[in-house]
């Protein structure tokens, strides 16, 4: 291929086959889990979302140990628990995604999977630390 | 990281407008993209004026007019003129196409046409596709069983299995949709694209196949099928009316109810 080609990519100074590149490494098998989870934890997530965001409207202008009382009675104590980790998972998931849309090379969006899952993980032990300190305070 | 931008080499100028003749009245103008690998210049719009009374009603009508009467020096494939060679795919107005079925008069004002997006530039309107190409083949688009067929006739399909492939057989490979795709814009190198995945569930959808397994199990990737986010440019953008996305969405289905 002649230096200018202008939309000349990479590949093209490659004398691998066009097929050689597309089987490259084999399928990876996986995905399906990652993709479902996606879709159930946004589902999930809706009447999650509706209760807390109802739950803290009805909570407008309350003093700071009414607030605390309310998420530590054992009801809302479960569903923020489940609220917070569904969100986090949701989350790290969802910008999984976007890390391998956007992110070359691959060493580049492993490094930045990992970031984003750590930050999901310290997240979302942090909030569900927090409810359960208000709920056994209680 | 993805590329937003034009390299310095493909950005675009403005190229040369060939006038129609005097007496013509019904003048339309079409926008060409025009590169040729053999002088190392950058890509431009040449800009042609056609007398449509003197054309016939298609796009591709007024290119095969340009290039046999005005400058035969543009470049583009076309074949069998009727829609079901898809030579002809390009964008035109800004949607991929085919110039055979596009009729003139469906667009307003002057008629800018462009190779299928995103795809490395042979000459003019014509795109290299042989990545493309390998991915269909990637995904050995033919019938697989062990079984022989009967001694005394076809294989047999009932009329519902038949009905499954509806929507999928019709399809004519002209890559309007995978080069519509923004997905396969950034990861085109390991996303298999909507037309190479229809095709794929165009044979796990026929009962005669005997590999659906098989099949499912190369599908399964984050890359090949999962980078697929029904984004629906490729429905959109379909000549043949055709929905890559649901047959994708079908293919992830079967995925969720074996693997999940």
């Amino acid at each position: 291929m002649s230096e200018n080609f202008p939309s000349t990519t990479a590949h093209q100074t490659r004398l691998q086959t066009p097929l050689g590149r597309v089987r490259q490494n084999g399928s990876a098998k996986s995905g399906t889990h990652h993709w479902w989870m996606q879709r159930v934890t946004s589902i999930a997530l809706l009447p999650l979302m509706l209760w807390f965001v109802f739950g803290l409207a009805t909570l407008a202008g309350a003093p700071y140990e009414e607030i605390a009382r309310w998420v530590g009675k054992p009801f809302n104590a479960v569903l923020m628990l489940l609220l917070t980790g569904i969100g986090f998972y949701h989350t790290a998931s969802g910008l999984q995604v976007v890390i391998e849309d956007y992110i070359r090379p691959e060493r580049s969006a492993m490094v930045a999977g990992l970031l984003i899952r750590g930050a999901c993980w310290v997240l979302g032990l942090l909030a569900a630390l927090s409810v359960l300190r208000l709920a056994v305070a209680h | 990281m993805a590329t937003f931008t034009l390299p310095k080499n493909s950005t675009i100028g403005t190229g040369q407008t060939y006038k129609a003749e005097a007496d013509a009245t019904n003048v339309r103008s079409f926008k060409i993209y025009r590169w040729d690998p053999d002088t190392g210049d950058n890509p431009r719009m040449d800009t042609y004026e056609i007398d449509l009374d003197k054309c016939g009603p298609m796009v591709l009508d007024a290119l095969i007019k340009i290039k046999n009467e005005v400058d035969t020096t543009l470049t583009f494939r076309r074949s069998c003129r009727e829609g079901i060679c898809g030579s002809c795919s390009m964008n035109i107005d800004g949607l991929n196409t085919l110039a055979c079925l596009k009729p003139i008069e469906d667009v307003l004002g002057e008629i800018r046409i462009n190779p299928l997006p995103h795809m490395p530039v042979v000459k003019d309107l014509v795109p290299d596709l042989s990545q493309i190409y390998a991915q269909l083949t990637s995904i050995q688009p033919w019938l697989k069983a062990d079984t022989a067929p009967p001694p005394d006739s076809e294989r047999l399909q009932s009329k519902e299995e038949r009905a499954k492939l509806d929507g999928l057989w019709e399809c004519i490979l002209c890559f309007c949709c995978t080069t519509a795709c923004p997905s396969y814009w950034w990861n085109g190198d390991r996303y298999l694209g909507p037309a190479v995945l229809l095709q794929a569930y165009r044979w796990i959808a026929d009962s005669r196949d005997e590999y659906t397994g098989e099949r499912l199990d190369q599908l399964q990737d984050p890359f090949r099928l999962y980078r697929c986010h029904t984004i629906m440019n490729c429905a959109r953008t379909c000549p043949k009316g055709l929905n890559p996305a649901e047959a994708i969405g079908h293919i992830k289905t079967l995925l969720v109810e074996r693997d999940r």
